[in-house]
């Protein structure tokens, strides 16, 4: 695979998602939603509760449910067009190349195995030959990597006796320290306190940065999102509003951009009322805005 | 034409219902679409309609009196002309016995029904809410409840009080109701954790309030899809009982009766043992079917 | 009008006991809007509970208004201390109709005029009479966290407990709802509570703040001093750090070059 500097990691052009209802509708979740993310990179994609964002992560790695009808124009993967690759090629790659955070560990780590057993699992994907003592000893290292204290506990552990916080390192120990080329983090700090959301970024932040991973991060908080990432994509209701690089959204262009900034409550000088996002009818129709 | 028809349909669809009716005739209307989006749902549910229906105009549309003899025609084979399903060995039409039959079987399913629902809803819910003591003593009744044998218990039944359709219903009913109780406290226990229940404390409303009106309303349809699914076992155990004796009694046209009664000609005339058989089975089939349907709508993902 | 000091509530479990919230005192005046801050585990929502009479008190002293919590808690208690809670999705009946929600707690206490109460509620908290009839499942989250407004404001309390009432909405949704408790505040004169994880929301809010951590509470401050960040306890300052956002490293940073992060370290 040729590590071309310009070629990007990923790029998507056109998607579309859809969902056929009870009466044989189709309603349309994501609908032409483009956007590239270079090596290293880090893109934000936010949004609130009906904006795709999370369908978009899912059809990146083939994690959509079965009804859900899927097309696009273009979807790669390093330069492998991922539509049309075998279902079996494209369940290696995400194994290998793809990884993803999901928000809860609660339900996304599997409540009857271990924390060891799983990982031994997920490991075993890249390094089959890798007997019990030397897999044990990976997976320990694995977990002391992100700052486990008591890595032989907590690889016995079941995931019910782990703290929020402590199932998402687990998760990070999982899918990231083999270093995957792209990572989708689907709003991975939206279950945790504040405090520990702070803690599990920055073990993700040198994760990522140790690997060159490229990272998708899915999340509904823009302030958030724009403190961590290097670009910004903002969508409603299925389309993409804005596109732009994290520290110029303060000027962002598209109306709902500026409305979401504006009605999360500063901690510093409040307004007596804070202005309510007036949805426009027109934003459903326009076309996808790059801005500087 | 179509103005009618889609006015009721938009009425009921709206989404600013003006009233509670209103409300309600569209949420039950919503169901209804959703249940008949399913064709084999309908179909089960086309079978039990039928079912009532024949039961219902059971003497009007039979063919012949249902326990008259006649010998002269005795073992008569399906497709005979005036006997469409043939008859048995005492020339009895079997068609005949079939319609009559279906009366018995229904009302022995409802009755069923109809006694173990309201008693393990409410032994259930009860045991579920208020826990402690009154959990453990209703448990441990229900648990043995739940160690007879309806098959045993319908014999010691019929040893005392003498075999008939009211005694099997009885013994079936004292082994049926466990299930609903265990279930309905499984439920209860998961909604007393509810944050509209702490608000109705919060309130003021009694702990009957609460229980009658909040609980026993959300247990319902979980119970009343289990009671349409087991009621092909409990038609199947009634004509089992049937079958051994224990239940209706001749010449009653109890269907289980009548396939214990065509075995000994089962080689011979396939008929008398087959017919009653598929009827069971189409009856069974029929409630399983609707019983998927119904658990499909009450489905707490799709707002049943 | 709250009065709370010594507080302790103490859950019992298989291994013992644990202390959810340990000695916590403070005092809320008439017409104030109080917040309690703190993570998860923090004991805040459980003061809540003691609050509203949902939890037990192993020891301590509390005063609402008149009424001073014990075992048994009176009727009048009831109309006098409401609470929203949380999950819009799991505060409402999901067979009862709006109209019903908001009548039950009308009946339960003997109240008249309900039909007419219903629709003045209704307006007050921004929902017209369309959404009268409709199932909660046919609402929002945004209009169901109406609903339970209106259902706790209907009984016209003097106090309104909150807890965590925007944690589960969007942002958008989160303002509006903000918007309205504050209109509603100064409109009836309400002494509120209002439990959060979120400082901004709280700052947005509230005129005095306590902090709490591990069932204590931990500093207890006006509003300014919050927003001045003339904070004394450390714990304090590293939630107000940790809500200015993430804070990358400087040698990250110059990843996010002119092209958005293509150049290597």
């Amino acid at each position: 695979m040729p590590t071309d500097m310009t070629q990007p990691l990923c790029e998507i052009d056109e998607l579309r998602i859809g969902f056929r209802g009870h009466d044989g509708e189709l309603t349309d979740a994501v609908r032409g939603l483009s956007l590239t993310l270079h090596r290293g990179e880090r893109l934000g994609i936010v949004g609130e509760s009906g904006s795709g964002k999370t369908l978009t992560g899912r059809a990146l790695l083939g994690l959509l449910p079965p009804d859900a009808l899927c097309q696009a124009k273009t979807m790669k993967f390093d330069g492998q067009d991922l539509l049309a690759m075998s279902a079996r090629k494209r369940r290696q790659l995400c194994g290998r190349q793809m990884s993803m955070i999901l928000q809860d560990p609660k339900y996304s780590l599997n409540p009857v195995m271990t924390v060891a057993q799983q990982m031994r699992e997920a490991f075993h994907l890249h390094s089959p030959k890798l007997g019990r003592r030397e897999m044990r000893d990976k997976i320990i290292a694995a977990l002391a990597a992100v700052h486990v204290r008591d890595p032989e506990r907590v690889a016995d552990a079941y995931p019910h006796e782990l703290s929020g916080g402590m199932g998402q390192r687990v998760m990070i120990a999982m899918m990231v320290s083999s270093g995957p080329r792209l990572l989708v983090a689907d709003e991975p700090t939206s279950a945790l306190d504040v405090l520990v959301s702070m803690q599990v970024l920055r073990i993700l932040d040198e994760m990522i940065e140790k690997h060159d991973t490229g990272l998708i991060f899915i999340s509904h908080d823009l302030p958030l999102v724009m403190s961590f990432c290097d670009r910004v994509v903002v969508m409603y209701a299925g389309r993409v509003v804005e596109t732009c690089a994290a520290r110029d959204l303060v000027h962002a262009q598209h109306p709902y951009t500026r409305g979401l900034l504006a009605a999360n409550p500063p901690l510093i000088d409040p307004p007596d009322e804070l202005p309510v996002l007036k949805r426009d009818a027109a934003w459903l129709a326009e076309s996808t805005g790059e801005s500087a | 034409m179509n103005a009618g028809p889609r006015r009721w349909k938009d009425w009921l669809l709206s989404d600013t219902p003006a009233s509670r009716r209103q409300a309600a005739l569209g949420l039950a209307y919503r169901r209804w679409r959703r249940f008949a989006g399913n064709p084999l749902s309908v179909f089960g549910f086309v079978i039990l309609a039928l079912l009532i229906i024949v039961a219902a105009s059971g003497p009007l549309i039979a063919p012949h009196d249902p326990l008259q003899q006649v010998l002269s025609d005795r073992l008569l084979p399906p497709g005979s002309p005036s006997h469409w399903f043939g008859t048995d060995q005492l020339g009895r039409d079997i068609l005949s016995r079939l319609i009559y039959g279906s009366r018995l079987t229904l009302s022995i399913a409802i009755l069923v029904v109809v006694i173990v629902v309201p008693i393990g809803l409410l032994i259930g819910t009860t045991a579920g809410f208020f826990g402690g003591w009154v959990d453990n003593v209703l448990m441990r009744i229900t648990d043995v409840a739940l160690a007879f044998p309806k098959i045993v218990l319908a014999l010691a039944f019929a040893a005392a009080l003498g075999p008939g359709v009211i005694n099997a219903v009885i013994a079936i009913s004292i082994t049926a109701w466990p299930a609903y109780a265990r279930l309905a406290r499984a439920e209860t226990l998961r909604l007393v954790q509810a944050d509209f229940i702490h608000v109705a404390r919060l309130q003021g409303a009694s702990q009957m309030r609460i229980l009658l009106r909040y609980i026993v309303p959300l247990c319902t349809s979980s119970v009343i899809v289990r009671a349409t699914l087991d009621m092909a076992g409990i038609i199947l155990t009634v004509a089992g009982l049937g079958f051994l004796g224990l239940g209706a009694q001749p010449p009653s046209p109890e269907w289980g009766f009548m396939v214990a009664s065509g075995r000994n000609v089962l080689l011979d005339s396939w008929w008398v043992a087959t017919i009653p058989g598929f009827a069971i089975l189409l009856v069974s089939l029929a409630f399983n079917l609707l019983g998927d349907g119904l658990r499909d709508v009450f489905d707490p993902r799709h707002g049943g | 009008m709250i009065d709370v000091s010594a507080l302790t509530v103490r859950f019992r479990t298989k291994t013992g006991h644990v202390d959810a919230v340990r000695e916590a005192s403070f005092h809320v005046d008439e017409g104030e809007v109080f917040g309690l801050v703190g993570e998860s585990g923090s004991g805040k929502s459980t003061i809540l509970r003691a609050l509203s009479g949902l939890a037990p008190i192993a020891s301590g002293h509390m005063k609402i208004g008149s009424h001073v919590l014990r075992e048994k808690v009176p009727r009048a208690f009831r109309r006098d201390v409401q609470m929203v809670f949380q999950d819009p999705y799991g505060s409402l009946h999901p067979r009862f109709t709006v109209d019903q929600t908001l009548r039950e707690p009308l009946t339960i206490n003997g109240i008249d005029r309900q039909d007419e109460r219903i629709v003045d509620a209704l307006g007050e908290v921004g929902l017209g009479p369309a959404y009268r009839f409709r199932y909660p499942h046919q609402l929002s989250g945004g209009q169901r966290q109406r609903v339970a407004i209106a259902r706790a404001l209907i009984v016209e309390p003097r106090v309104l407990l909150l807890d965590e009432p925007t944690s589960a909405l969007d942002v958008s949704v989160q303002a509006e709802i903000l918007n309205l408790l504050r209109r509603l505040h100064r409109e009836r004169r309400l002494t509120m509570v209002l439990v959060s994880h979120n400082l901004a929301v709280v700052g947005f809010f509230c005129q005095r703040v306590a902090v709490m951590r591990n069932g204590e509470i931990v500093e207890q401050c006006d509003i300014a001093s919050i927003r001045a960040q003339r904070v004394e306890h450390e714990y304090t300052r590293s939630l107000l750090t940790a809500t200015g956002g993430y804070q990358r490293e400087p040698s990250y940073a110059s990843h996010s070059g002119a092209n958005g992060g293509v150049t290597k370290r």
